[in-house]
């Protein structure tokens, strides 16, 4: 009776260790804290109806920032966990980490910052941004969209469901190459939370490149043809077209070792016949292009920030857009130089060695298109441009780097050493991370209604360059003396631990990047009043997402012009402002929970297969299934906003356009650092009741 | 902030990032003084040649990158806003011959790579064996739950965690794994890494030119020992080399099937050990036990699936 209802749950599972009971214990304290304030401002109503349930692509794509985050924070901790265990696990001492623990540490380290921190803000720019730069009041299917989030919120769950019940996670590396994920060699339910956080928010994944394909290509404004379209959206679609091809190749992989290890198959496995290359080939054939799902709009978001913060056009427009087709194509034929060393011969590695330096063609194409739109502009170094030239300094290191692992014989002695590990996070940090921090900053005054402090986001900024050359710099070296990857410990003969410890002090000046970077946030809140953008362009923009307010109404643009031009705002501009129209009646989606819902049934359902729970996978799978049903029959998917009350929201708007004249981007007064401490010491001090004397002085 | 101040924060932004980055540079060369920098001290030609396409290859790199990189930072410091002496112009015509040279300049540098690349894969395969007037030595090479077995099939004894290698001889490594994960096998002084894997043979080829102890591991994550699944690989000459395996041969703890199945047992850091006499098709045995299901009972979780 006891395992018909639990399965295979039992008291053991509960947290016992130091770290579950931490994270459990943290994870409690932070709900009931988020539960206690929302009671307390009596704001459960508004944040259902507002937010949760939402099918604005705005909102979807805040929501996606906050978790991601959050995650951010969470897969930062880890880095940091990781690197102190290193600098400290040299010849007697053994650190303060079991090797267990550590490579599980490792493992989630990995998929959260791929799965949960860079798919997630890429979603979320994408969900923001996309939609105002085609002109188009919301998606092909709003419904799929909250689906897709959600299926990420679940999964995001998922990762961390471990530190509550289980107390492990896998342990096996972020792909958990088999057969050591396995249940010969993994028995646990790590591996089981690894395959489950990653199916149910792959499936998210899937579900949402669906809907933004069909959005890019169904529902720009009148007159934007491909070739007029803005490049970040142009990056986002070569990106989701790579994620419909590929995702489900992770999904059927992921079932596969699922089946392994839930009915004893053996696709994988050492014995009877199971092939663990054959996952090794299956989860590179993914994931490899997952790398340029990521990358492809980071590329777009540079080539807007270059074009408008060097004012003037994009150059070679369409060789960059050739560039990023050529990257999408190439990519999916460059899988197998992720296990050269596996053994496949000569002819198989040189092959698949070439394919991967023909990337690197048109990645260059990116850089120069890059640079001759430099050319004769007239460049702001705001802090969206610092980025980009951070970009360009590490991502060329990466680049060079990996060029270099793309050539087989090298490829044997750099393969799974520190050097691939710096490698691929100069990739990811430098392509990446740096792309999503540089979209922030750029988009931030769209989102929120006011610009981002500049000073503190210039610390932030070169907090991050320097703390990352100080860990990856280092990493680099290591990894050239033959220190592998995944090391708890080490010889102290090995002479590696002043490196590891310029890893960890690296990874410290990053970390308070990191902490600048929330600094830089919430001082803006506090001047916001100083930073609002009242024209909805703060910074003299070229695509139609600066044509709207800042933040944009729920329709985004209240009459959809016909587009004539690439940089179709610009243009507007040059003629004078917008074309004037009749305000039309506007036909939205309405909010919808069944998103929520099946994806709660959808986690219920994951959660009873890690745990064998028989029943409760009955209900899982039942409820997805009713509740899909349930909702195509819902016909009552649409409200009107009525054209008086389009015109009562632009009136308010061109009021405000009006009445402050646009502020110089120039006058640098925002807040520094000092500043904002001396705000919040004094803040702190007056709420524990003690009042400096020397105030009026 | 003025304009003119703003270049000024530039300038000494600019000037503190060389700063760190020369001092970071300074600090490596530092540190790297007396260790052991395996790919840049290559000890035998494989791990030589490796190095030496490395070079090639990131050298032929940098010549397009770092004039790629200046010119880039050059012109972004050119075209700033405050500097009034340069020209802007937003209508700016561009050249279709250099849409063309984009295109042309990486393409020719990744042909040209390609084509040293090519060869040189192939000459570096390690299937391949090494041409040489002496006759190879056959090692076969077992990975086990956390520990490296050698067997020398020819001299007939085999050691844990201990790979003797006389100098100037090429090397026949046969690489698989018994109840393990895929491990990786790797003496980066000597050669680069190959993986060993149940039901497997791979073959790596090196050699080692110079006498010395070289470190190595499993550079492939295997499981909770994968850290302490270290070995040595010591270089002597081949008069080292016979003597030490008489010592082994003498030490009369031989590798029976009972040693071996004590072996299967997952042991960390395991200290090493010496045997007198190996088992005679003992990888073989290995291998075809991954093979043949009737050959898999008793060591596979799932024996009892197959009746």
């Amino acid at each position: 009776m006891k395992e018909f209802l639990l399965g295979k749950l039992d008291a053991h599972a509960l947290p016992h260790e130091w770290f579950t009971i931490g994270g459990t214990a943290a994870f409690i304290l932070g709900a009931a804290l988020i539960i206690g304030l929302i009671t307390w401002k009596k704001r459960w109503t508004w944040l259902w109806k507002e937010w949760l349930t939402s099918v604005d692509p705005k909102k979807i794509g805040i929501m996606y920032f906050i978790v991601a985050g959050f995650m951010l924070l969470r897969g930062g901790l880890d880095a940091i966990m990781i690197w102190l265990q290193q600098a400290l696990s040299s010849g007697d001492s053994y650190g303060y980490l079991s090797a267990d623990h550590f490579q599980q540490i490792f493992t989630a380290h990995g998929n959260i910052m791929v799965f949960f921190v860079a798919m997630a803000f890429i979603f979320g720019l994408i969900n923001y941004i996309v939609p105002l730069q085609i002109g188009a009041r919301d998606l092909a299917s709003p419904f799929l969209n909250t689906l897709g989030f959600w299926l990420y919120v679940a999964g995001v769950v998922m990762v961390n469901m471990f530190f509550a019940l289980g107390g492990e996670y896998a342990a096996t590396g972020w792909l958990a190459i088999a057969p050591l994920s396995g249940t010969q060699f993994s028995p646990g339910v790590g591996v089981d939370y690894w395959i489950w956080s990653l199916q149910v928010s792959g499936i998210g994944t899937t579900l949402g490149a669906i809907n933004f394909i069909m959005t890019i290509l169904k529902m720009r404004a009148p007159g934007m043809t491909l070739w007029k379209m803005p490049l970040f959206t142009w990056g986002s679609l070569c990106s989701m077209i790579m994620a419909v091809t590929v995702f489900p190749l992770l999904t059927a992989t992921l079932f596969l070792l699922f089946f392994d290890r839930y009915l004893g198959m053996h696709f994988f496995t050492t014995d009877l016949g199971g092939n663990a290359m054959m996952y090794t080939n299956l989860i590179w054939m993914w994931g490899h292009p997952e790398v340029y799902i990521l990358m492809l709009p980071a590329f777009g978001v540079f080539s807007e920030i270059v074009s408008t913060f060097s004012r003037k056009r994009m150059a070679y427009y369409k060789s960059n857009i050739l560039g990023m087709l050529g990257v999408s194509a190439f990519a999916l034929s460059v899988w197998l130089h992720h296990f050269f060393t596996m053994g496949a011969g000569a002819n198989v590695n040189a092959f698949f060695g070439v394919m991967t330096m023909i990337i690197a063609i048109p990645t260059s194409v990116l850089v120069f298109t890059w640079i001759a739109t430099m050319y004769k502009g007239r460049i702001r170094f705001g802090v969206p441009m610092l980025w980009f030239l951070g970009f360009i300094g590490v991502f060329s290191v990466g680049g060079l780097a990996g060029v270099l692992l793309a050539v087989p014989p090298a490829d044997f002695q750099l393969h799974n050493s520190l050097f691939l590990v710096a490698h691929f996070h100069t990739m990811v940090i430098g392509g990446v991370l740096f792309g999503i921090f540089a979209g922030i900053n750029y988009w931030f005054p769209k989102i929120a209604g006011f610009r981002l402090n500049e000073r503190i986001g210039r610390y932030a900024f070169w907090c991050w360059i320097v703390g990352f050359m100080m860990s990856f710099i280092p990493m680099y070296t290591l990894g050239i003396m033959g220190a592998t990857r995944r090391l708890d410990h080490y010889d102290a003969s090995t002479g590696w631990q002043p490196f590891y410890v310029l890893m960890l002090i690296g990874g410290i000046i990053i970390m308070i990047g990191v902490a600048l970077q929330l600094v830089q946030i919430i001082a803006s809140i506090m001047q916001k009043q100083r930073l609002r953008d009242t024209t909805g362009d703060p910074w003299d923009g070229r695509t139609l997402e600066w044509a709207t307010s800042s933040p944009p109404p729920p329709y985004n643009l209240a009459v959809i012009p016909e587009i004539t031009s690439r940089d179709a705002f610009f243009e507007f501009k040059q003629r004078g402002g917008l074309p004037r129209a009749k305000y039309e009646a506007i036909h939205m989606p309405k909010n919808t929970a069944a998103g929520i819902y099946i994806s709660a049934f959808a986690f219920l359902a994951s959660f009873a297969f890690v745990w064998h729970i028989t029943w409760l996978i009955v209900v899982g799978i039942v409820g997805i299934i009713v509740c899909f049903i349930a909702r195509t029959f819902n016909d009552d998917l649409e409200y009107t906003l009525s054209a008086a009350e389009v015109e009562k929201i632009e009136k308010n708007r061109l009021k405000d356009v009006r009445s402050e004249p646009r502020q110089g981007r120039d006058d640098d007064e925002d807040m520094g650092l000092w500043e904002f401490i001396k705000i919040v010491v004094t803040w702190a001090l007056g709420l524990i009741g003690i009042r400096r004397r020397s105030h009026g002085n | 902030m003025s304009k003119k101040r703003e270049t000024h924060t530039h300038v000494k932004m600019i000037g503190s990032i060389v700063l760190v980055l020369a001092g970071l540079a300074l600090l490596v060369a530092f540190l790297l003084q007396g260790k052991n920098v395996a790919l840049f001290h290559p000890r035998g030609m494989i791990a030589h040649e490796q190095l030496r396409l490395m070079l090639v290859t990131g050298g032929l790199l940098l010549v397009v990158a770092v004039p790629t990189l200046v010119l880039l930072f050059s012109t972004a410091w050119k075209y700033r806003e405050s500097n009034h002496r340069s020209m802007h112009d937003p209508h700016v015509r561009y050249s279709k011959l250099l849409a063309v040279g984009m295109w042309l300049i990486p393409s020719t540098f990744m042909a040209l790579l390609a084509f040293i690349m090519w060869p040189a894969t192939h000459k570096l395969e390690p299937q391949k064996p090494i041409a040489a007037d002496v006759k190879p030595l056959t090692v076969q090479v077992v990975s086990l739950p956390w520990k490296w077995l050698f067997i020398y099939p020819d001299q007939n004894i085999a050691t844990i965690n201990h790979l003797q290698l006389p100098v100037d001889t090429p090397v026949r490594l046969q690489l698989t794994a018994d109840e393990m994960p895929m491990s990786s096998f790797w003496v980066p002084n000597l050669a680069g890494m190959l993986y060993a894997m149940t039901g497997h043979s791979n073959t790596l080829h090196l050699i080692a030119n110079t006498p010395g102890d070289y470190p190595g591991s499993s550079a492939e994550i295997n499981g909770a020992g994968f850290a302490g699944m270290k070995f040595t690989a010591r270089v002597g000459s081949s008069e080292d080399f016979s003597r030490w395996i008489d010592t082994v041969r003498a030490s009369g703890r031989p590798l029976d099937a009972a040693e071996y199945e004590k072996l299967l047992k997952p042991s960390e850091n395991h200290p090493g050990a010496l045997y007198s006499a190996a088992e005679t098709g003992m990888y073989d045995k290995v291998l075809m036990k991954y093979m043949d299901p009737s050959g898999s009972e008793g060591h596979m979780h799932h024996g009892a699936h197959h009746e």
